[in-house]
C-alpha cells in the first residue's frame, strides 16, 4: 500500500521537480530509500528515464495521463458504435427473426374477438412502496421487486424488511405499504430483458388487442388469495374489469389466462365471484357461465409445487443446494453479518400465498412410503430427451425393458423428504417410524432464543432436542409432511390454515366447503355451473424437475443456521433421478407434470363430483427443446416454466382460442408425458 | 504492472536479501524497457497528439462524472435536503405530512382526470419505420424519437383527416395507470407531487385513479374507439362500491376540465349516444369536481394555434432568429409538419373560446377592459407602487381592446373600430394554388388556399371570437368540418331545445345544464399574475409562397412601460395558458346560484393562487406558483384537494378565495342566467 502511494506520489510531484529543478530529484530517492529500501532502485530507474525523457520531450505523459487516455478512447469508441447502432435501420441490426406467430395468424385473418384477462404468478409481478420507514426515502412509487433490484444492493436490510408481511396478520407491517404495481407493466418483463408476458402481449397486439381488450390482473402474490380482496380488493377489481370488458366489446366473453400460482389464484376466484357477499363477490351462480369463455391454464401448479416444501424447510431449492456444494460456507458463513439465507426464510415465511403451492391431496396424490403416481419413470430417458430432442426408438425400447425389470427399484417419489439417501431408497418395512404426535409434546420454548441475534426465524424457538427429532422419522410424505411444518413453523402453519387447505373433499355438498380456504384447492372445490366454459391445462414438459428431497441436518448446529440443509452430496442411483440430493421427474422445471396435468386428465375430464356441469378440458403440453443458438435468447420452443411464456406453439394456442376458436378446433390434447398412465394410477374418487 | 510487482516485494522481503536483489535488478532491468518502450510511443504519437488529448480529455471528464456519481449514489438520501435546508433555513412541511400531522386520513376516493398534452401515449401497432417501439411510449417520457425519426413520429401521431380516428395500420392508445400523466418528461411533474401528498395520508392505488385518455381525439370518439368513458364510469362505481359508498373527488386538469363537463352529461344520457347511468348518477357518485385551470370558456391559445401553430414561445424565437423556422432546414419543415399534426387532433377544437361575442368582447369592447398590465409586474416589487396607481388613473382612456383576437397591424388592434376598413373574406375566391405541386409532401390547408384568399384574410383586418370560427372555417375547412360533429362554441338560448341531446353541446358549458346533484361541489381553482396570452397581432408572412401564410408580428411592442401588447401578443391576467376570465366565469357567474345552467344550484366555489415565481433555484418549479402546470405543485392548492379529499366541504375550506377581477369582469358580461 505504502508503495502505491509513492508511486502515485512520483507520478504527481516527480516531473514538477524534474522540469525545474532537476538535481533535487536524486536527493528524494535517498530518503525513500531509509523507509523502505526496496523499491527505490525501480524508481530511480524510472526517474532516470522521466528525467532523459523530460529533458527532450517539456511536456510528457504520465500515468493518469495514460489512465485518462485510454478511458478516454473506450468511451469515445464505445459512443461511436453506439451511435452507428442506433444510426442503423432497426432491421439490419437485428439478425433474420423468425416470424411471431401473431404476424402469421394475422395473415390467416385472426382478428381480436375475446377480450384476455392475464393472471399473472408468484413471484413475476412487480411490487412498489407507497409508504416506508425513512431508510426507504425516495423510494416512493418505486419498485421494490421486479425491474433492476438495485435497492437490494444499496440497503439490503431496508428491501427486506419491507417486503415482509406482519408476522400475525400476513398483512402490511405497520407503517409500510408495498402495493402490486398496477396495468400490464406489472409483469411484461420481470426484470430488464427477462420477459414474462412481453412476448404474448405483443402476439395478441398483432392481431389486434390493446389496452381496452387486454388486462393484466395484477395483485399482490405475497398475500393469500382472500386477504388481496380484504386489503386491496383486488377480486372486486377484477370482477368489475371483466364485466366491464365484456360490455365494452360487444358481450364477448372473456378468455383468461393464468400462469403459475395465477391459475390457483384464478379458482379462487371463480368460486369467490359466485359465491353470496360478506364472503364472495356475490355475483350469483351464472356469473363464470355468463363471462368467461375459456381458462388457459399456464404451467399450472393445481396440486402444488414439491419445491415449496424445500422452500419453506430450509429456503433453499435446487439452485441454493447447488451453491452450496460448490462454495461450501459462503452462504452459513455470516459474511458480513448478512445471514443471507436466514434473512429469505424469515421475509418468505411471512408469505401466506407461497403455502397455497404446497402439494395438495396427501398420500392420494403425491404417494406413501411405497408407492407414488410417477414410480417407474425413467429419468434417464428423459435426460437424452432434454439433450436431444430427437425421439429415439431404440432408447425407448430399452427403457420397456427396464420397466418390467427393475420394479423394486423405483424411486420412491411419495417420500417428498427423507433424512438420508439410504432412508430414500429402504423398503418402508425398514424404516423406524416416529409418531409424529411426539412432536407436539416435545416442543418447548428454547433458552437458545437470546443469542440468536436479531434475525427471526421459527427454528429459534425450536430447542435443540426437538430439531433433533425431526431427522430421528426419516421420510415424509404429503401427508406428513403438513405436520413436519407444523412443527417447525407453527406461527406460518396458524395463519395458513386460515387461507388455504391441502386435503381431499369426502363430500363437497359439507357446508364447511363454501369457506374461502377451500376455494383455491382444486380437490375440494366444484366447478361453476358454466358447461359452456373450457379448462385448458397448458403445460411443458421434458424437464428434470424436482420432485423429492434428501435432506441432513446441519453440521454446526449453531442457534443462528437452519439446521436442516438439502444433501447435495447424495448423487446418482442407477437411472439417474436422484442429483444433488434432489429427485427428479417430468416437468416444467417448476411444476411437475402430476401437478399440472392431473385435474383436466382425470380430476375435471368428463362430468365428475369436481366438475359436475361438465366443463370440457383439454391437456396441452409442450415438449421442451433448448434453444438452438445463443441468439434465440431463452428459446421459441422451451417449455421451462416462465420460458414458455415465449414458446410459439403456446402463444398460438392461446391466440387462436382468443380469436374465436375452440379447445377441439385447435387439435384437442396433446400429450407427450406419461400424465393419463400416472393419472390412472391415482385411486381418487370422482 | 509496476505496483503489482512492488507489492509481491514488499510480501516477499521477508525472505533472503539475495533473492531481493535478484527480483529488484530484474524489475529494474523490466521497468527500464518498458521506459524505452513508453518512449517510442510518445514520439510516435506526437503526430497524432490531438487526438491524443482529446481522449485524455474525455477519459478525465468521464473519470470525474463517474467518481461523482459513485459519491452521489454513496450519499445518503436525505443529504440533498440537508443541503437545502442549510442554504434557504428549514423547509415547511409539505400539504401531506402537515395534514397527517392534523390526523386526516383517506376518505372519497380521488379521480384525476389529465388535460391535453400531459398524457402519455404509446404505440400498439405502427408502420415498418417504427419497429421495435411496441408499447414504448411516442408522447410523454424523454421523446427520443422524436430527433430520432422526426418524420415517422410525426406520421404516427397525426390521427385520419377524414375521420379524426386512427390512420390505417397505426394504433396510438394512452398510456393506462396513475403513471401515464404523473411525469411529462423524466423530472417535470405534472400531477406526481399531488399523488405523492394524497399517498401520506393514505391514498394508494385502489383509492387514486388515473382517467387517462388519447386527448388527441375528439371526447365521443374517446368512447367510440376505445370506451374510455365507459372505463371512468365503471371504474367510479367500482371505486364507490369499495369504498364503502364514499363518493369520488373529480380532479380534472387543463381540458380534462372539459372531458369531465362531457362525461357528466354522458353518463346520465340514454344508452345509444350515452352511458345509460340514469338522471341521479351524478348525484349519487360524485362528491366534488375540483377543476384545476379549467378552460371552460376555451383559451385563445389555441386560435393561434391553429391559425398559424404559434405560441408566444414560437413567435420569440422567430423574432430571435429569423427564418430558422422558416427554412426548410434539412427539408424539415418544422412549422408545418407540426400544423398538419396538430389540425388532425380534434380535441384542439375543443379550446376554441366559447361563447362568442358575449364572453369575449366585441370590436370595441371586451369584459377585461380597463385591465391594468403594469399592476400585475409590479405586485411583488414594492417600490413601483405609486407610479403604479398614477398609471392606473390615467391608462384608463386607453385600455386594449381585447375583444379583438385577431388584428392584422398593430395600429388595426389599436384605433376605434370606425377607422378600420375591412372586406369580408368571406366571400372570397379560394383557388386552387399554383405553388401547391411545388410544397412537398407536407399538407397543410394553407396549400388548397389560393393568394387571393390569403390576401382576403388579412383584408378583414380585425377578428373577434364569433368571427374568428368563420375565419377557421375558411382556412381550414376540412378541419372544422370534423370539429363541427364534435363540438360547439356558441350560448344556448333554450336549454330544453331536443337539439341540445347532442353529444357535441356536451363539453360547452353554455350550452348544456349541469347534472341534478344539489349535494355536489363544483371548484375552479386557477393561478392568477401570469401574464396570459389574449389577443394576437398577426402580419402577412413576406415570402407566403410555401410557408403558412400569416405569423404573429414579434415587432409590435406596446412602447410604454406598462404595456400589455409584446412581441405582438396581448397579455391578462390568467394562468400562462388559461384567462382568468375562461377559467373563472361559470363559477363566479354563470353557475352561481340557481342559473339556466345549473338548475339544482350545485354550490360553486372559486378558489385563486396568487403566483409567486420559485424564490430560488434549489426549489425547483417553486411551491407557491400559478402557472398553468406549476400549480400542481402548489401547496396551497393540493392543501385544499387533500381536505376536501378528506371530507371538508367548500365551506371548510373557507369559501371562495380571489385575487384577481373576475367579478367585475363578469358583471360586465351579459349572459341571460
Amino acid at each position: 500500500m505504502a508503495s502505491i502511494l509513492r508511486f502515485r506520489k512520483l507520478c504527481y510531484v516527480e516531473p514538477v521537480k524534474c522540469s525545474s529543478l532537476g538535481f533535487e530529484s536524486f536527493e528524494t530517492p535517498k530518503i525513500e530509500k531509509k523507509d523502505e529500501g526496496i523499491g527505490p532502485s525501480i524508481e530511480n530507474v524510472l526517474q532516470k528515464q522521466e528525467k532523459k525523457k523530460s529533458k527532450r520531450q517539456p511536456k510528457e505523459w504520465r500515468c493518469v495521463d495514460y489512465c485518462c487516455w485510454t478511458i478516454g478512447f473506450m468511451c469515445t469508441t464505445w459512443w461511436l458504435l453506439l451511435f452507428l447502432y442506433h444510426c442503423l435501420p432497426v432491421t439490419l441490426t437485428g439478425f433474420q427473426v423468425p416470424e411471431p406467430p401473431g404476424a402469421r395468424l394475422k395473415r390467416e385473418g385472426l382478428t381480436a374477438l375475446h377480450p384476455v384477462v392475464l393472471v399473472p404468478g408468484i413471484v413475476t409481478g412487480g411490487l412498489e412502496l407507497w409508504e416506508g420507514r425513512p431508510c426507504a426515502d425516495g423510494l416512493f412509487r418505486k419498485r421494490l421487486w421486479g425491474g433492476s433490484f438495485t435497492e437490494i444492493f444499496k440497503r439490503p436490510l431496508c428491501w427486506l424488511e419491507h417486503l415482509s408481511l406482519h408476522n400475525e396478520t400476513g398483512l402490511d407491517p405497520p407503517g409500510i405499504r408495498v402495493r402490486a404495481v398496477p396495468g400490464l407493466v406489472a409483469a411484461d418483463y420481470f426484470a430488464p430483458g427477462y420477459f414474462v408476458w412481453a412476448v404474448l402481449i405483443e402476439n395478441l397486439a398483432r392481431i389486434g388487442y390493446e389496452g381496452k381488450n387486454l388486462h393484466m390482473a395484477a395483485y399482490d402474490w405475497r398475500l393469500s388469495f382472500q386477504n388481496t380482496e380484504i386489503r386491496d380488493q383486488a377480486l372486486s377489481r377484477l370482477k368489475s374489469k371483466i364485466e366491464l370488458m365484456f360490455v365494452t366489446n360487444g358481450y364477448k366473453k372473456v378468455v383468461v389466462v393464468p400462469h403459475s400460482m395465477g391459475v390457483i389464484y384464478f379458482l379462487h376466484f371463480l368460486k369467490w365471484v359466485e359465491s353470496p357477499p360478506p364472503m364472495g363477490g356475490g355475483g350469483g351462480p351464472g356469473w363464470c357461465a355468463k363471462h368467461i369463455k375459456a381458462v388457459m391454464n399456464i404451467g399450472p401448479a393445481f396440486l402444488g409445487v414439491p419445491k415449496t416444501v424445500s422452500n419453506i424447510f430450509s429456503a433453499e431449492s435446487k439452485d441454493v443446494a447447488f451453491v452450496r456444494a460448490m462454495a461450501p460456507g459462503v452462504l452459513d458463513s455470516e459474511m458480513l453479518g448478512l445471514q443471507t439465507l436466514e434473512h429469505v426464510m424469515r421475509v418468505s415465511r411471512t408469505w401466506d400465498s407461497i403455502i397455497s403451492l404446497m402439494p395438495k391431496g396427501g398420500e392420494t396424490i403425491w404417494g406413501n412410503m411405497d408407492w407414488s403416481p410417477e414410480e417407474g419413470y425413467d429419468c434417464d430417458l428423459a435426460r437424452k430427451r432434454y439433450m436431444k430432442p430427437s425421439l429415439n426408438d431404440k432408447k425407448s425400447n430399452n427403457s420397456d425393458g427396464k420397466r418390467g425389470f427393475h420394479i423394486e427399484d423405483y424411486v420412491k417419489y411419495g417420500r417428498i423428504i427423507s433424512f438420508g439417501k439410504a432412508a430414500s431408497q429402504l423398503p418402508s418395512s425398514q424404516l423406524p417410524t416416529l409418531g409424529l404426535k411426539e412432536f407436539s409434546s416435545t416442543s418447548t420454548s428454547s433458552s437458545s432464543n437470546s443469542p440468536c441475534g436479531e434475525v427471526w426465524t421459527e427454528y429459534d424457538e425450536m430447542s435443540r432436542d426437538s430439531i433433533q427429532k425431526v431427522p430421528e422419522n426419516k421420510a415424509y410424505t404429503a401427508r406428513t409432511l403438513v405436520d413436519l411444518l407444523h412443527f417447525v413453523a407453527p406461527k406460518m402453519m396458524r395463519r395458513a390454515e386460515a387461507h388455504f387447505s391441502h386435503g381431499i373433499a369426502e363430500n363437497l355438498d359439507d357446508p364447511k366447503y363454501a369457506h374461502y380456504k377451500y376455494w383455491s384447492n382444486p380437490l375440494e372445490t366444484k366447478l361453476p355451473d358454466a358447461p359452456d366454459m373450457e379448462i385448458y391445462c397448458l403445460c411443458g414438459v421434458g424437464i428434470p424437475t424436482e420432485r423429492s428431497y434428501v435432506y441432513k441436518p446441519s453440521p454446526s448446529d449453531r442457534c443462528k443456521s437452519i439446521p436442516f440443509r438439502i444433501d447435495s452430496s447424495a448423487d446418482g442411483s442407477d437411472n439417474g433421478c436422484l442429483k444433488g440430493g434432489v429427485y427428479f421427474v417430468d416437468g416444467d422445471e417448476s411444476v411437475p407434470v402430476l401437478s399440472a396435468g392431473f385435474m383436466c386428465a382425470k380430476g375435471w375430464r368428463g362430468r365428475t363430483r369436481f366438475n359436475p356441469s361438465g366443463i370440457a378440458t383439454y391437456v396441452r403440453e409442450y415438449q421442451h427443446k433448448p434453444p438452438a443458438s445463443l441468439l434465440e435468447g431463452r428459446g421459441i420452443e422451451s417449455g421451462a416454466h416462465v420460458d414458455i411464456m415465449g414458446n410459439v406453439a403456446l402463444i398460438e394456442d392461446v391466440l387462436r382460442v382468443a380469436a374465436g376458436a375452440t379447445g377441439a378446433e385447435i387439435g384437442g390434447d396433446t400429450i407427450y408425458s406419461d400424465i393419463i398412465r400416472m393419472s390412472e394410477r391415482i385411486n381418487l374418487q370422482l | 504492472m509496476l505496483r503489482r510487482r512492488n507489492g509481491t516485494e514488499i510480501e516477499t522481503s521477508t525472505n533472503t536479501e539475495s533473492q531481493i536483489q535478484k527480483e529488484n535488478g530484474k524489475g529494474g532491468i523490466e521497468v527500464e524497457r518498458k521506459g524505452k518502450e513508453k518512449a517510442k510511443v510518445v514520439k510516435k504519437k506526437k503526430k497524432g497528439s490531438c487526438v491524443d488529448s482529446c481522449c485524455w480529455f474525455i477519459g478525465c471528464i468521464c473519470s470525474i462524472w463517474w467518481f461523482l456519481i459513485f459519491i452521489f449514489n454513496a450519499m445518503p438520501a436525505s443529504f440533498p435536503q440537508y443541503v437545502t435546508e442549510a442554504i434557504t433555513g428549514p423547509l415547511p412541511d409539505p400539504p401531506g405530512v402537515k395534514l397527517r400531522k392534523e390526523g386526516l386520513t383517506v376518505n372519497h376516493p380521488v379521480v384525476f382526470v389529465p388535460g391535453i398534452v400531459t398524457g402519455g401515449l404509446e404505440l400498439w401497432e405502427g408502420h415498418q419505420c417504427a419497429e421495435g417501439l411496441f408499447r414504448k411510449r411516442l408522447w410523454g417520457g424523454t421523446f427520443g424519437d422524436v430527433y430520432k425519426r422526426p418524420l415517422c413520429w410525426v406520421e404516427h401521431m397525426s390521427l385520419d383527416n377524414e375521420t379524426g380516428l386512427d390512420p390505417p395500420g397505426i394504433r396510438v392508445r394512452p398510456v393506462s395507470g396513475l403513471v401515464a400523466a404523473d411525469y411529462f418528461a423524466p423530472g417535470y411533474f405534472v400531477w406526481a407531487v399531488l399523488i405523492a401528498n394524497l399517498a401520506r395520508i393514505g391514498y394508494e392505488e385502489k383509492t387514486m385513479y388515473m382517467a387517462a385518455y388519447d386527448w388527441r381525439i375528439s371526447f365521443q370518439n374517446t368512447e367510440v374507439r376505445d370506451q374510455t368513458l365507459s372505463r371512468i364510469k365503471s371504474n367510479i362505481e367500482l371505486m364507490v362500491a369499495t369504498n364503502g359508498g364514499k363518493k369520488v373527488v373529480v380532479i380534472p386538469h387543463s381540458m380534462g376540465v372539459l372531458y369531465f363537463l362531457h362525461f357528466m352529461k354522458w353518463v346520465e344520457a340514454p344508452a345509444p349516444m350515452g352511458g345509460g347511468g340514469g338522471p341521479d348518477w351524478c348525484a349519487k357518485h360524485i362528491k366534488a369536481v375540483m377543476n384545476i385551470g379549467g378552460p371552460f370558456l376555451g383559451v385563445p391559445k389555441v386560435v393561434s394555434g391553429l391559425f398559424s401553430v404559434e405560441a408566444r414561445d414560437i413567435a420569440v424565437a422567430r423574432a430571435f432568429a429569423p427564418g430558422v423556422l422558416d427554412k426548410d432546414v434539412f427539408g424539415l419543415q418544422t412549422l408545418q409538419h407540426v400544423m398538419r399534426m396538430t389540425r388532425t387532433w380534434d380535441s384542439t377544437m375543443s379550446m376554441i373560446p366559447k361563447g362568442g361575442d358575449t364572453i369575449w368582447g366585441g370590436i370595441d369592447w371586451s369584459p377585461e377592459e380597463g385591465y391594468d398590465c403594469s399592476a400585475k409586474k409590479s405586485r411583488n416589487n414594492d417600490t413601483q407602487t405609486t407610479s403604479q396607481n398614477g398609471k392606473g388613473g390615467l391608462g384608463f382612456k386607453k385600455s386594449v381592446n381585447y375583444g379583438r383576437i385577431i388584428s392584422f397591424g398593430k395600429d388595426v388592434a389599436e384605433i376605434h373600430s370606425s377607422k378600420i376598413e375591412r372586406m369580408d373574406f368571406r366571400g372570397a375566391f379560394r383557388g386552387n394554388n399554383l405553388a401547391n405541386t411545388t410544397c412537398h409532401d407536407v399538407w397543410t390547408e394553407y396549400n388548397d388556399m389560393g393568394v387571393g384568399g390569403v390576401k382576403a384574410v388579412a383584408d378583414y383586418k380585425v377578428y373577434t371570437s364569433g368571427s374568428i370560427l368563420d375565419l377557421l372555417h375558411f382556412v381550414a375547412p376540412k378541419m372544422m368540418m370534423r370539429g363541427d360533429a364534435h363540438f360547439s362554441y356558441g350560448i344556448a338560448d333554450n336549454l330544453d331545445d331536443p337539439k341540445y341531446e347532442h353529444y357535441k353541446y356536451w363539453s360547452n358549458p353554455l350550452e348544456t345544464k349541469l347534472p341534478n346533484a344539489p349535494d355536489m361541489e363544483i371548484y375552479s381553482m386557477y393561478g392568477v399574475g401570469v401574464p396570459t396570452e389574449r389577443a394576437y397581432v398577426y402580419k402577412l408572412t413576406p415570402a407566403a409562397e410555401c410557408y403558412i401564410p400569416f405569423q404573429i408580428d414579434t415587432s409590435a411592442e406596446g412602447g410604454s412601460e406598462g404595456t400589455c401588447l409584446k412581441g405582438g401578443v396581448f397579455s391578462v391576467d390568467g394562468d400562462e395558458t388559461v384567462p382568468v376570465l375562461s377559467a373563472g366565469f361559470m363559477c363566479a357567474k354563470g353557475w352561481r346560484g340557481k342559473t339556466r345552467f345549473n338548475p339544482s344550484g350545485i354550490p360553486t366555489y372559486i378558489r385563486e393562487y396568487n403566483h409567486a415565481p420559485p424564490a430560488n433555484l434549489l426549489e425547483g418549479r417553486g411551491t407557491q406558483s400559478g402557472a398553468h402546470v406549476d400549480i400542481m405543485g402548489n401547496f396551497a392548492l393540493i392543501d385544499d384537494i387533500i381536505r376536501v379529499a378528506a371530507g371538508a366541504t367548500g365551506e371548510d375550506l373557507g369559501g371562495d378565495r380571489v385575487y384577481s377581477d373576475i367579478y367585475k369582469w363578469s358583471e360586465k358580461i351579459h349572459l341571460q342566467l
